[in-house]
């Protein structure tokens, strides 16, 4: 009888069936939706954090860079050249100068800082790095020494005598200079558990051993060495010392970007920059992620001049389409879902406790004729439920349906993170400005990753759940002024 | 057999206080055909509900057989409306989505019959009363008089002891509300049920054996 009166119910009221379903439909929907492309945008933006603080780093340390005073230059943006300086052949000088200098926007501290976060309980591993930039200036210029006097010196009117200029890049006098920066990171080669190379993996030769501390030896990022026509058994310059290629890496992470395009041994790093016993960031990696607040506090206090972050502070670096897609789940997402959700609640509430208004004299019918409380009371909720679950099943098709499209569409987003080490191409000025440059405030890597919104149990469940949850709560309310009927009373109120 | 010992029944209504029943004292003897006619307001429905256990007087006794009904809670009372007494309304009361066969059935429901035995004893009451035929029909197939046959069958498909019934023939033109009569007349015969019935109309009244007359909430005897 239940089943019978519950079918024919339904089915004898399919308007009031259809919008409820449809309100609960959508918003299940939605809900499903915004859940999986929620989950899309974190695993986006884990996988960028991924690529540049490694697998399984929860807390990082680093230190602000402070920018310069008025009127003091910064660190690491000149370079000079002496008279004799250059190789000088057909009346041209060439000229060339690489320079190895902290990150843009990385600020150096003593490396003794990780003796003290390895000492903290509830650090599981812990490594150090040292994120440089080597800039590498080189050009052409007229031998200046051609053209003046035999003797050099000036003439009364303030040039110089003898012939005009000449040689130099185009041969009447000019000059050509380009600038070419790569991003290097100094790091521990026996720590491989936590920082950078915990997000890569061999692509070719060997990577960066124990025994290569002291040795001037380098392993690429295969993308760049690529792009730098190198390959293992090359070498590369950097800050004027030739290096060996030993192995070439690549990401693991889905956006396929490393952490820097040339890994060398930390003290190796630390000499040639003139940064010795310097490092820019620490990767810390938790015992459990319980633990996590509690060695972030006591990082914080026995580190104070340094800044420790999280994967959430992480997370909020992350800027550019990505940073804004999080935001518009996060928060417009979010609250268009709840607002849905209530409102087909409520509609499915109003229309419950409407139809047992309706029925009020089919109810006091019912009770007159025996059926108690609790069967009257069940059959409203039974009513309800379905409705709802009929809603939850068309909700669950439309979500899959429109997870699916978003996956077709597959949107790319571009990121950009603030305060990592760089990652910039052969020939760019990573993150936009020149290593320790007025300009520079921050190191950014810009990394592209294509949204996919994954389908999860987690979505299906939400959608089951939410479904029941809706029919119950209407069914509840509806079942709960079904109740308060009594038989008299309804069958009085419509005599 | 109903014993009613000064049963009053007040409601309120916002400010004011109104008396539905006044000290009514009354025994309805077993398998008795009574009517019971007076103006609107005048308390015949009001008496019918406490008859019906559909509600509690609000002073003195009444009493089905060993029951008492002013005293009992509502799953008990619940209990006596399901296995003893079987309403007929004058708007018929039918469920609109449910067939005539499955109407009827909603009377058995509360007594846990199993589903087959259910189905029997409700095609039994349609065909008893001249349905049998009409069992796959919703109400809005059917005609009033149709309706309230099934309404009727819907009643004495449990076999009650007691039959009340509410202005039964209200809604009814005068052919069919002798067919309807005749129906009940039958029934009660048959059964040997209690019947009361409530109505404004004499015709009905008079075939009942006796007349009861209400006013003002006061139950006199009418010839």
């Amino acid at each position: 009888m239940f089943f019978t009166y519950l079918r024919r119910e339904l089915a004898g009221r399919r308007r009031q069936t259809a919008i409820i379903a449809i309100g609960m439909a959508l918003a299940i929907a939605l809900v499903m939706i915004v859940n999986a492309v929620s989950t899309g945008v974190r695993d986006a933006q884990a996988s960028v954090l991924e690529s540049v603080y490694g697998v399984g780093t929860d807390l990082t340390v680093s230190q602000d860079a402070t920018p310069p005073a008025e009127g003091e230059r910064p660190d690491g943006g000149r370079f000079e050249f002496g008279a004799d300086d250059g190789r000088t052949a057909d009346g041209s000088t060439q000229l060339a100068q690489s320079r190895l200098t902290a990150g843009m926007g990385q600020s150096t501290f003593d490396a003794s800082a990780l003796d003290t976060v390895q000492d903290i309980d509830g650090v599981a591993a812990a490594s150090a790095t040292l994120s440089l930039t080597n800039v590498t200036f080189s050009g052409e210029m007229p031998d200046f020494s051609a053209a003046q006097g035999t003797d050099g010196a000036p003439t009364a009117e303030g040039g110089t005598t003898g012939a005009p200029p000449a040689g130099g890049a185009d041969g009447a006098g000019g000059s050509a200079f380009d600038v070419d920066s790569f991003t290097v990171l100094g790091l521990d080669p026996a720590a491989e558990s936590v920082g950078p190379l915990s997000a890569v993996e061999l692509a070719d030769g060997r990577g960066l051993e124990l025994g290569d501390a002291g040795q001037h030896v380098a392993v690429l990022d295969a993308d760049y060495a690529t792009s730098a026509d190198l390959a293992v058994g090359d070498t590369i310059d950097i800050a004027g010392t030739s290096f060996e290629i030993v192995g070439t890496v690549t990401s693991t992470a889905s956006d396929g970007q490393s952490a820097a395009n040339v890994f060398i041994p930390l003290d190796v790093a630390q000499s040639l920059s003139g940064l010795d016993g310097q490092v820019t960031d620490i990767y810390v990696q938790a015992a459990s992620s319980d633990v996590i607040p509690s060695v972030q506090a006591d990082l914080e206090a026995a580190l104070p001049d340094q800044t420790v972050n999280t994967q959430s502070d992480l997370a909020s670096t992350v800027s550019g389409s990505l940073g804004t897609a999080s935001t518009l789940i996060s928060n417009l997402g979010l609250w268009l879902s709840v607002a849905v959700l209530a409102a087909a609640f409520l509609i499915a509430i109003l229309f419950t406790i409407q139809g047992v208004t309706r029925r009020t004299r089919e109810f006091g019918t019912l009770k007159a004729i025996g059926w108690s409380n609790r069967r009257v009371v069940g059959q409203v909720a039974g009513e309800s439920l379905v409705q709802g679950l009929i809603g939850g099943a068309a909700g669950l098709v439309v979500g899959l349906v429109g997870i699916a499209v978003v996956n077709a569409i597959a949107p790319t987003l571009g990121s950009t993170t603030a305060t990592t080490p760089q990652a910039a191409g052969p020939a760019g000025f990573a993150g936009g400005g020149f290593a320790g440059g007025p300009g520079a405030a921050q190191a950014a890597t810009a990394t592209e990753v294509t949204l996919n919104a994954p389908i999860t149990v987690e979505v299906v469940a939400i959608a089951i759940g939410l479904a029941i949850l809706g029919g119950l709560i209407a069914g509840a309310i509806g079942g709960w002024r079904a109740a308060r009927l009594r038989p008299a009373e309804a069958l009085r109120s419509v005599a | 057999m109903y014993t009613l010992d000064n049963v009053s029944k007040t409601y309120k209504q916002k400010q004011r206080t109104v008396t539905a029943l006044r000290d009514v004292t009354l025994t309805i003897p077993s398998g008795q055909l009574v009517a019971i006619q007076g103006p609107t307001g005048g308390g015949k429905s009001t008496l019918l509900q406490m008859l019906g256990a559909l509600d509690r007087p609000s002073s003195g006794t009444i009493s089905l057989g060993d029951a008492e009904l002013s005293h009992l809670p509502d799953g008990k009372l619940g209990r006596i409306r399901a296995t003893e007494i079987g309403f007929v309304f004058q708007g018929f009361n039918l469920i609109p989505t449910l067939t005539a066969q499955e109407n009827v059935e909603t009377a058995l429901e509360p007594l846990g019959i199993p589903a087959a035995e259910r189905r029997q004893r409700a095609t039994a009451a349609l065909e008893s009363v001249g349905l049998g035929d009409r069992a796959g029909h919703v109400p809005t197939e059917l005609s009033g008089g149709q309706q309230q046959r099934v309404a009727i069958a819907r009643a004495l498909v449990k076999e009650p002891d007691v039959l009340l019934a509410d202005e039964p023939t209200g809604n009814l033109d005068e052919q069919t509300r002798d067919e309807i009569m005749d129906l009940l007349e039958g029934l009660w015969r048959d059964r040997g049920l209690t019947l009361v019935i409530v109505t404004h109309d004499s015709a009905v009244a008079k075939r009942a054996e006796r007349r009861l007359h209400i006013t003002g909430g006061v139950v006199t005897e009418r010839g």
